[in-house]
């Protein structure tokens, strides 16, 4: 059975996909994204040894993106707070992305020539147009 | 902002719906236009993948309607999701005979569907698992 209809973008994941394009939209978290999802948990302080930016920017960055669901925060060593990256809502912003990067007019154009090439003659010679 | 759930696109071909069915659901028309190798068990819920050898990727299908030569529906992963998120997009193309030769009409939908509660925790979980996993083969190698 094919899946029941999709409802469109519901508000939900609608707001999530906005919160991950905004941290993304600014260098610092995006900085700060980048630097947890390639060295995996960090505290602030871990962060601030490996960034050209302040610990305090670096805390108040954090926290915002906590907030929004992009990181957790968990215990670290000497009760600091580690934070980690949550998939979660890339894998949402990633599947709008999904929908942009989805490129059917390439492969249609591809079956219109190679129906041109191997199928009987077409029926007319003028070719359709796709788009 | 307002990302789209389906993507649609209608071509006009100038060959009959036969031609176009067969280029859609047989390997060698998939493999013809689609991927550079392709294999399909033309049936609801028949297995099917196609592969770009030039860049080593492989895409798994699930057939999902077969009403010949009208309609072939397929279900596959979301490019850029993890090998076992189990969302999927659905893929479904519609022939529609005309004086010119066929319609198609092709629906991907799916794209804006909300994850799945049970999978997101226990994604959570392997991700948690993997770090206890790492602990765990250290302490093996400080052992030894």
């Amino acid at each position: 059975m094919p899946p029941d209809p999709q409802p469109a973008a519901t508000p939900g994941n609608e707001a999530v996909a906005e919160q991950v394009f905004a941290a993304l939209a600014d260098p610092t978290r995006r900085a700060i994204l980048a630097a947890l999802a390639s060295g995996g948990p960090a505290t602030a302080t871990d962060l601030a040894a490996r960034l050209p930016i302040t610990r305090q920017a670096i805390a108040k960055h954090l926290a915002l993106l906590a907030q929004a669901g992009l990181v957790t925060a968990e215990p670290g060593e000497r009760r600091r707070v580690r934070y980690r990256v949550r998939s979660a809502p890339m894998q949402v912003a990633q599947q709008f992305l999904a929908a942009l990067a989805r490129d059917w007019d390439s492969p249609l154009g591809a079956l219109q020539d190679h129906l041109d090439r191997t199928a009987a003659p077409p029926l007319y010679e003028t070719r359709g147009h796709h788009g | 902002m307002s990302f789209p759930d389906r993507i649609e696109r209608t071509v006009e071909l100038a060959h009959p719906p036969a031609a176009v069915w067969a280029a859609l659901t047989t390997a060698e028309g998939l493999a013809g236009w689609f991927g550079n190798e392709a294999a399909i068990d033309l049936r609801p819920g028949g297995a099917a993948w196609m592969r770009w050898t030039g860049e080593g990727f492989t895409a798994n299908m699930r057939v999902e309607r077969v009403e010949e030569p009208r309609v072939f529906g397929f279900t596959w992963h979301i490019y850029g999701l993890p090998d076992d998120d189990p969302r999927r997009t659905y893929v479904e193309f519609t022939l529609e005979p005309v004086a010119a030769g066929t319609r198609l009409t092709v629906v991907e939908s799916g794209f804006a569907q909300l994850p799945d509660d049970a999978h997101r925790k226990s994604y959570d979980g392997n991700a948690e698992g993997w770090a206890k996993e790492l602990g765990e083969l250290a302490g093996y190698l400080d052992a030894a």
